[in-house]
């Protein structure tokens, strides 16, 4: 006996049929009102980034010692900074780096942590082994000296801050990975596709990945901030980023200094910094969900 | 007579356990799963395998696609060895023996579409088949087991339970194998569904001649399945035997014990029913008791049951007992508590 066919309506069937997963996606990701806004601050930020020369009247490197800390006015929205420059074209200016180094150095580190993760939580012994024990060391050394030595040693430019960023990160996302990996290894889906010959790969990325993924959007956006932070430790130190050239973390790292005069040239660079974490917040949690099938309605 | 499409000889399983802080020179201590189990399946035939949970059914089952090591034979329709093929070698057999999983929900992955969970098995063993192909094939399989084929491209989560053992035993069938293993493939469901869940199952089984081998630990169910019956204990054979024969004249005093226990479903002859008690636990497989496993439980137990290990013995109904027979009265009273 089979079971009887609920008898639905041809237009149904049709509907039933048509669903293409990423349609489904975009359009679960288009409801959530928070994600939109989160996109539509980052999509701003990013063009403000790009024409920052058209958009600001200021040149982010002139040195004015007569404006020096100057009020917010209508001339300098935000006001100016120890050397007279404005705070909000300098922020603007400032996007460009802290933007890239937020994003790639995580995307880096995430994707060698999760390959690692995944080939060692589910090929487990000696790779698990080695690979642990690499990721031990990693996070065993101060993270901070292991940046700065990458940097000394290859010099201070922006590919090399990646490079030191994602050395730094991939350890601890591979850890969590594995933790996953070793959860999912037990569920019986991947004993069912073992027991029918799946090939290990294949089960790595059409199994274990797809259930991974939930996890690495939250720490894609938890290493964003991080590794904007990162940069302006490095720049901070005189190997990152170098004055006078603008990074976020680099204006808050000096800004600080006339906190008592001109609170605006440490606190704006600082909220620019809030509000992108924020909005990348928005978009993994609204990516996460529109990603996952059990949510949609 | 043509070979058996299976014939297991001495298959035996054992895990090794180290506790936490063992040291690494310590011998780990050797858990048996599967002491020793014999039998053979013929094509189209079906085999009920049942026992206590813990006696090492779904293991059987495992080691004979090396999903756990096992020694012993395995031989598939008297030519090869299931249990010494190398992995790329059992490849090859993997299609001819499919498995259906006891929970319907968890052994479907929850990010992949209907389609592509029932697909998988073809895309490893038919890499030659185009998506055009794989999608009629999939759909006329979806058609077959009951599911409605437009459903496709929904995910796992939206079936209920008996739908998702549908779509476990559509990618079973998909690559048209020759012998279904089905571990516990009901006991998850409600009882109407397991009806139209088993139901499903002979219907397959008749039209495809699939031979089947049958895991549960609900009695009732294997009798409705089985063409024969075995019972295990503590990773041993107790009592094999066809279907009806089994039943009706149960043997062993393990597989009377079983058979007491399972209700019917009418009070006045429930009332009347005798009820043989077992007393204790079962013992630790890895700790077994000498001589006869069941003899610690055993209402007939006597000193030659804790000496000699008693053999499968009887032919068409083999009973692994020195004193078989049905229990009396006043046997059932001196049950060890």
């Amino acid at each position: 006996m089979t079971s009887p066919s609920a008898p639905l309506p041809a237009d149904a069937i049709e509907a039933l049929e048509e669903a293409s997963f990423l349609r489904d996606t975009v359009r679960a990701f288009r409801k959530n009102r928070m994600a939109m806004v989160g996109l539509a601050f980052v999509l701003l930020l990013v063009l403000g980034a790009v024409f920052a020369p058209w958009i600001s009247p200021h040149d982010p490197y002139r040195v004015a010692l007569d404006e020096q800390l100057l009020p917010a006015s209508t001339t300098y929205w935000l006001g100016t900074d120890n050397f007279g420059r404005d705070v909000l074209t300098r922020i603007l200016y400032g996007a460009r780096i802290s933007l890239v180094v937020g994003i790639v150095p995580s995307l880096i580190s995430l994707m060698i942590g999760t390959m690692m993760g995944i080939l060692s939580g589910y090929l487990g012994g000696r790779t698990d082994f080695v690979v642990m024990r690499l990721a031990d060391m990693m996070i065993a050394f101060p993270s901070l000296l292991l940046a700065m030595v990458v940097m000394y040693t290859l010099g201070a430019n922006l590919l090399n801050i990646f490079i030191a960023l994602a050395l730094v990160g991939w350890a601890s996302v591979a850890r969590v990975v594995r933790s996953q990996t070793l959860a999912l290894r037990e569920k019986e889906f991947i004993e069912a596709a073992r027991a029918n010959g799946t090939a290990r790969i294949t089960v790595m990325l059409r199994h274990i990945f797809p259930n991974v993924v939930p996890t690495l959007i939250v720490l894609f956006t938890l290493a964003i901030p991080e590794a904007i932070m990162w940069e302006s430790s490095l720049s901070f130190l005189g190997v990152g980023v170098q004055p006078p050239e603008a990074s976020w973390g680099l204006l808050v790292a000096k800004g600080k200094e006339y906190m008592f005069q001109a609170p605006a040239v440490a606190i704006a660079p600082g909220v620019a910094i809030l509000l992108t974490v924020l909005a990348f917040n928005f978009i993994g949690d609204g990516l996460r969900d529109a990603l996952d099938p059990s949510m949609k309605d | 007579m043509t070979a058996p499409l299976l014939d297991v000889r001495d298959l035996r399983v054992s895990f090794e356990l180290r506790r936490a802080g063992d040291l690494p020179w310590t011998p780990p201590r050797l858990l048996h799963a599967v002491s020793g189990v014999d039998f053979t399946l013929a094509a189209g035939e079906t085999l009920g395998i049942v026992g206590e949970s813990g006696c090492g059914k779904s293991t059987l089952a495992r080691a004979l696609i090396q999903m756990v090591p096992a020694t012993g034979k395995a031989i598939w329709r008297g030519e090869t060895d299931l249990l010494s093929l190398s992995p790329r070698e059992m490849l090859k057999y993997r299609a001819d023996i499919q498995m259906v999983f006891q929970d319907p929900l968890a052994s479907l992955n929850p990010r992949m579409t209907v389609g592509q969970i029932i697909a998988e098995p073809l895309r490893t063993h038919h890499r030659g088949l185009g998506s055009a192909e794989v999608k009629t094939k999939v759909k006329a399989m979806m058609d077959r087991v009951g599911l409605l084929p437009n459903q496709i491209n929904r995910y796992p989560h939206e079936f209920s339970g008996g739908q998702c053992q549908r779509i476990g035993i559509a990618r079973a069938l998909i690559v048209e194998p020759r012998l279904l293993i089905c571990d516990e493939p009901v006991s998850a469901l409600d009882v109407s569904i397991q009806a139209q869940v088993i139901n499903l199952l002979t219907d397959l089984q008749r039209d495809l001649d699939l031979a089947m081998i049958f895991i549960a630990h609900d009695l009732s169910v294997v009798k409705h399945i089985s063409d024969r019956v075995m019972v295990l204990y503590l990773g041993r054979t107790m009592e094999v035997a066809a279907s009806p024969d089994l039943y009706g004249a149960p043997q062993h005093p393990y597989t009377q014990a079983l058979l007491s226990a399972v209700p019917i479903p009418d009070p006045a002859a429930e009332r009347e029913k005798v009820v043989i008690p077992l007393g204790g636990d079962l013992p630790s497989p890895m700790n077994p008791p000498s001589g006869c496993v069941f003899r610690t439980r055993c209402p007939r137990a006597q000193a030659r049951c804790g000496e000699e290990v008693p053999g499968l013995a009887g032919g068409d109904h083999a009973t692994a007992c020195h004193f078989p027979g049905p229990l009396e009265m006043a046997e059932i009273d001196r049950t060890p508590a």
